[in-house]
Parts: C-alpha cells; structure tokens; sequence
C-alpha cells in the first residue's frame, strides 16, 4: 500500500509530527502493516494522541460507510471512519438521534469510542461506549474480533477510551435515542460567580436533558467564575409545531482562510469578547428554540476555527475534580489562571455523572473545565504544570483526548485503573504494535517499565 | 423518474464518488466488480445514506467470457439499464510492465475488457434508441510518457473506442461521454510525488454526473486539465522525447 510522509497534528497544532500515513478504501485493507502503528480518524483529538512520530498513521477516513439502519429499534451499525456529520442527516430525519455527541460533529465514530467521548448529557446518560452495542476491533495479527459490553467485555472496557491502544475500531454498532423534531429547546440562566454556577449545574429544578456553562475567566474578586448556565432538551412536537418538524436546514459554512497573527486573541479582545458574551447571553432567560446544529455544534459552523490561535497553535486543557473538591479545586484553577495573566477564549464547565467502565476513560462524577490556552511561549507550559497539581491534589485527572503535555507520573496518578487496562494490553497486543506518540510519551504500554506489570 | 443505472468497477473511489451523485438524484443502481465484500458494504451505504436500490454482482474485466452472462444477470435483476459507467482501471506498475506478461494484464483490463462488456452495452442501447454510457478512461491516454506508457496506451485505445461508438450510436440517440480525469485523491495516487490541484473523487463524482445535462463529449476533470492536457500534447516529439515524464 503507498504511503505519504508528512507532518500532521491533532486538532490543536500542536506539536507537530512528521508520520508515515497509509490511506485503506477497502476494509479488507485495514490492518497492521508495520511495527507500530496508530490509526486516525479525523485528527480531532487536539494533542498527540492520533499522531505516530516516524512511524505509521492509518487514516480510516475512507473506511466511512453506514451498513446498516434499524429505523424501527434505533440501531446504526456503520465503518469507523464515518463521521457524526454524515450520521446526523441521515438518522434525524428517521426521528432518531446520536446518543451522546462531543461539540463537534466532525469526529469519527471510532475516535468516539477510542477517546469514550461524553456530551451535555453526561450527568443523566454517561459516556459514548455506553451507548455502543458492539465494535469489530481489528488486533495486531490482522485478525477481527467482536467485543461489546457482553461478549469479550475486557478488550471492549479497554477499547472505550483506549485511545486506539488496543486495535484498529473496523465497525461501531451504536444505539440511537428517539426525538420528535429536529429543534432544541433552550434556557439561559446566568450566575454572578463560581458557587452560584455549580449550584445551577446541580439544582434537580432546573436542570434539563443537557446542561453546560460557560465561564468568563477573566472575571476575578466576587465575581470569579461568573458565567452562563445552558439548559436544554430536544423538542417535543407539542413545544415545536412548525411544519417538518424532522427537517434541519443545512447551515452554510463559513471557513478561517488564515492563521490569525499571534497577537490577534491578546487579553484586551478576549476580555472584550467574553464580557459582550455574558451580557448577550445571559439575557436570554425565557427559553428559545434553536435548530440542533447552532445547539450542538457552534463552533463547527466556522470551518478550521483552529487557525485563530495562529500558527503556533493551542492547548485545550481539560481536566475533572470531584464532586466534593470541585468548588475547591476550581476555584484554585480559575485563581491559578487569571494571577497567570493568560486568558482562555473559551471557558467551558459541565457537571458529570457517573464513572464508566472504560478503563481509561476520562469522565468520573464531579465537574469538568475546558480552556482553550494558546501557545505565545513557554511559559504556558509551566503554568500548564501548576493546574495539573492542583488537579491531582484535588483527585482529578486531564483528559487524553485533548492533551499534548502532561507527565507518565501524572498519568499514572489520575487514571488508577490503568494497571488494569495494562493486563489485557498485555494479552491483546503483547509485542506493543499499537502506539502513538501520546502512548510513548505517558509510557503507556511500554513493556520496558517495571513497576506496571504487577 | 428515478433511471437504472450500471457501474462497473464500483469500488474504486471516483466510482464510488459518481454512485453516491446518481443515487443523491434518486437513481437505483448496480454495482460490479471483483472484490464483493467490498461491494455489500458501499451498496449498504447508499441505501442507508440515499434510500434507493442498490443491487451488486461480481464482474471480472479481464475475464471476458464471462460477460454476456454478468450483463444478463443485471438485466435479471433490474428489468431494464437507463446508463452504463465503466469506471473499471488497472494501472499496473510500469517497471514491472516491461515484461510482456504483465504489460497483457493492463491491456486485458483497461482495453480489452472495457471492449468487451461495452460492445454489449452497445449493442443493447442501440434498438432501444436510448441511454447513455460514460466511459472513464485517462489523461494518460493522450500521450505516451515512459512512466506509465502501457496503462496510457490502454487507455488511449479506450478513448478512441469510446469515440467510435460516440460517432456510431449518435443516430441512435445513445449518449456516450468520455471522461479523463487528471489528478484525483484516490488510492492511485495517494503519496505520489508532485500531485497538485488534487480533486476529490466525490466532486469528481458529482461533475460526472453533471455531464448528463450538458452536451459535452469529451470532458477532462478538473476542467483546466483541458488546458495542461493542449500543452503537453502540442510539445513537439523532438523535445517530448528527450524529457523526463
């Protein structure tokens, strides 16, 4: 098979890497060729979790075909490769909808399962792998095998959120939810600081089928953590009775057509940005209809929206803390943050539920904070350093899909359930064919580490 | 009204990209080729994504004899063809194709067998005084060039065929397009030195089907390879001969 050698990033451009990337458009053609190998979907993961240094990348995204659609039960069962943008046209207007979906719906199904995505809903119905009936995972001797929850439950539990460790993901079978129209229905309520928020995200009264919030980080005193609570559910045909209630117009896309020049996003705009945002939303308290694409997915409705952090690129820094530590722990980090003199464009909090049984899955019952950090020097990554003590003192851990930079120790210490993971590793893929530069850099799967074998 | 329509050699990516724009217009279709695991999956595919019918059979080009019975049988199944796309190639490798046995190889696939299945064609349209058949041969074939000479000259015999049968069923009402692609991202070409300006099969797909509401004959995609294609066949074959292509 030819191969094309080039460097790539994830999402967030950084770091960038040069990879041997293969290209499969038979399915018969997807499987381990090389020594070490990762496979890649869309390369939304924002570090280096889809990245292979020197070594072989296998793009699945011609592997994208939808094999079956159970209109009656609700049952998609289609190739890794096919993303959630190419999905939702054809399911929403059966009256069926995606289980769980992160902010973008140009993922794959199978980085889906591999990064065990959670969504809005996370605190009623979990993760993405909880959701998915069964996966054909293609091993290290080119051989396919069925898992699910059910059968071979241990190579399935350490598929979801494996981060592609484990085997190539051929085929999903994922279980779809009922809706009644394709239209969301919104409320906006705002909250003056961080403890208002939380109990907002946590108010059984107000809470809704989806909630998250957004954050202003560059507030401080009184008013750290002030921010916008979003509710929302989809629409019943009774709250939205317009004619062709399953149609959602396509949007037009508009794309960034150049780096922005470092200095574009300084904390002045961003400051500006985020204070006419709050005011803007947080007028919105009776709730709205909105179709599911601006609902969902705001951001994907400006193409490469990336290229704003310019050519050096960003980091997403995503992390967890507990229930009972999160006010703590994110009162720290929002302090630790904006004593920094860095800001985030985007601030984003969301109250999880409970921890599912992928083995390395990022969700645990408690609080999540993204922030979008762009790279203007080194610096970033010293702070990046403080937050994460804060998070492993407060018990919390940073989420591998989106990270590009923290320690094998931390690793270690946030995600325990890794020496089980490490077990069937061991067995599925003795000779570690299965790796990517995040894998290398964690030490995950590394055979050569002794105290993990135990 | 939704048309029936024939692709042969269906799991390359431009065939892929012209069945998912035939199928977006409501077309029913039926896909051949050799590889039919790969067949079952695009013909699921296009039913899930479009709701049309999607029929698929195993067609070996090369393996001629086998066709009158292969066109019968999509008859069997869909009672009647409103068009036929042969999309069907082998590029080969052209060191390797110094040696006669392999050079028959990509003759017998890209000439021969495309001769073959489309006289057949032909030959039903004909009495019906309608349909259309598009031909998807290559840039390649407008001029020798030492690196892929044996592909280009099959493909070239494909063009000028397809010109033959464009001049003979034109009484007839029978529509025949010849398609030349220039550089399209598919397995082909995936890592190829110096591509640029690379099309996808999808976009490629769609213009391929566009033809059918045009009155173009020969139609070169992307459009400006017209003109890359004008150049290079006006170099004089004193220089030709001596460059590197």
């Amino acid at each position: 098979m030819p191969t094309l050698t080039k460097p790539i990033s994830g999402w967030g451009r950084y770091p960038v890497q040069s990879c041997e990337l293969e290209r499969p458009e038979r399915y018969a053609d997807l499987h381990p060729n090389t020594d070490t190998l990762i496979a890649r979907g869309q390369g939304r993961s924002y570090g280096d979790a889809s990245l292979n240094e020197n070594g072989r990348v296998i793009l699945t995204e011609r592997i994208d075909r939808m094999l079956e659609l159970d209109v009656k039960q609700g049952i998609l069962r289609a190739e890794a490769g096919v993303t959630l943008a190419d999905i939702l046209p054809v399911i929403v207007k059966q009256g069926w909808f995606l289980p769980v979906t992160p902010g973008t719906k140009f993922v794959s199904l199978g980085g889906c399962v591999a990064a065990d995505v959670h969504g809005k809903n996370h605190h009623h119905d979990g993760s993405f792998g909880e959701h998915v009936l069964g996966i054909e995972l293609i091993l290290a001797d080119g051989s396919r095998k069925a898992c699910s929850a059910t059968e071979n439950s241990d190579l399935y539990w350490a598929t979801v959120g494996g981060m592609g460790l484990t085997g190539i993901i051929g085929e999903v079978t994922l279980k779809l939810i009922p809706i009644q129209t394709a239209q969301m229905m919104v409320r906006h309520h705002a909250a003056n600081n961080l403890e208002q928020l939380f109990q907002l995200l946590q108010d059984p009264a107000v809470d809704d089928h989806y909630s998250v919030a957004w954050i202003d980080c560059l507030a401080t005193g009184d008013q750290l953590g002030r921010g916008v609570a979003m509710f929302g559910h989809h629409a019943s045909s009774s709250e939205f009775t317009g004619a062709n209630p399953l149609v959602s117009k396509p949007k037009r896309k508009r794309s960034l057509p150049f780096d922005f020049p470092s200095w574009a996003l300084n904390p002045l705009t961003i400051s500006a940005f985020n204070k006419l945002y709050y005011y803007r939303e947080s007028r919105k308290k009776s709730p709205f209809l909105t179709d599911y694409d601006s609902y969902f997915y705001p951001l994907d409705a400006i193409g490469e929206w990336n290229r704003m952090y310019g050519k050096r690129g960003f980091v997403q820094y995503q992390c967890v803390i507990p229930e009972g530590n999160a006010l703590a722990g994110m009162t720290a980090l929002l302090k630790e943050l904006s004593g920094s003199r860095r800001s985030s464009f985007l601030a984003v909090l969301k109250r999880f539920g409970a921890e599912g049984k992928g083995l390395l899955s990022f969700p645990m019952p408690g609080y999540t904070l993204a922030l979008d950090l762009p790279i203007r020097d080194k610096g970033l990554f010293s702070l990046l350093e403080k937050l994460d003590h804060i998070v492993l003192q407060h018990g919390g851990r940073v989420y591998l899909a989106k990270d590009a930079r923290i320690s094998a120790e931390s690793f270690r210490a946030m995600y325990p359930r890794y020496t089980e993971w490490l077990k069937v590793k061991q067995v599925i893929d003795p000779s570690n064919r299965f790796s990517s530069s995040l894998a290398r850099r964690l030490e995950i799967g590394c055979l050569h580490i002794g105290g993990d074998a135990k | 009204m939704s048309e029936n329509i024939l692709i042969l050699g269906a799991t390359s990516a431009i065939a892929r990209g012209t069945a998912a724009a035939f199928a977006a217009r409501g077309d029913n279709l039926y896909l051949a080729s050799r590889d039919v695991e790969e067949l079952q999956r695009i013909a699921a595919d296009l039913q899930v994504r479009y709701g049309v019918k999607v029929y698929y059979g195993s067609f070996d080009a090369a393996d001629t004899d086998t066709h009158p019975a292969f066109f019968h049988s999509v008859l069997k199944e869909m009672q009647e063809l409103n068009g036929v796309v042969l999309a069907f190639g082998l590029l080969g490798d052209q060191q390797a194709a110094r040696e006669f046995s392999v050079a028959e190889k990509i003759i017998a696939s890209n000439f021969t067998g495309a001769v073959s299945i489309l006289s057949i064609c032909a030959n039903y349209f004909e009495p019906l005084k309608r349909g259309f058949i598009i031909g998807i041969s290559s840039v390649a074939g407008d001029r020798g060039r030492q690196s892929n000479y044996v592909y280009g000259a099959a493909k070239g015999g494909l063009s000028l065929y397809l010109q033959g049968l464009r001049n003979r069923l034109f009484p007839s009402g029978v529509r025949v397009v010849t398609i030349k692609p220039g550089f399209v991202d598919t397995a082909m070409t995936f890592g190829l030195p110096g591509l640029f300006l690379v099309a996808s099969p999808q976009n490629i797909g769609k213009q391929i089907v566009q033809t059918l509401s045009k009155s173009a004959d020969i139609v070169y995609l992307p459009g400006f390879w017209r003109f890359i294609m004008l150049i290079i066949k006006h170099v004089p074959e004193v220089v030709f001969k001596r460059m590197k292509m």
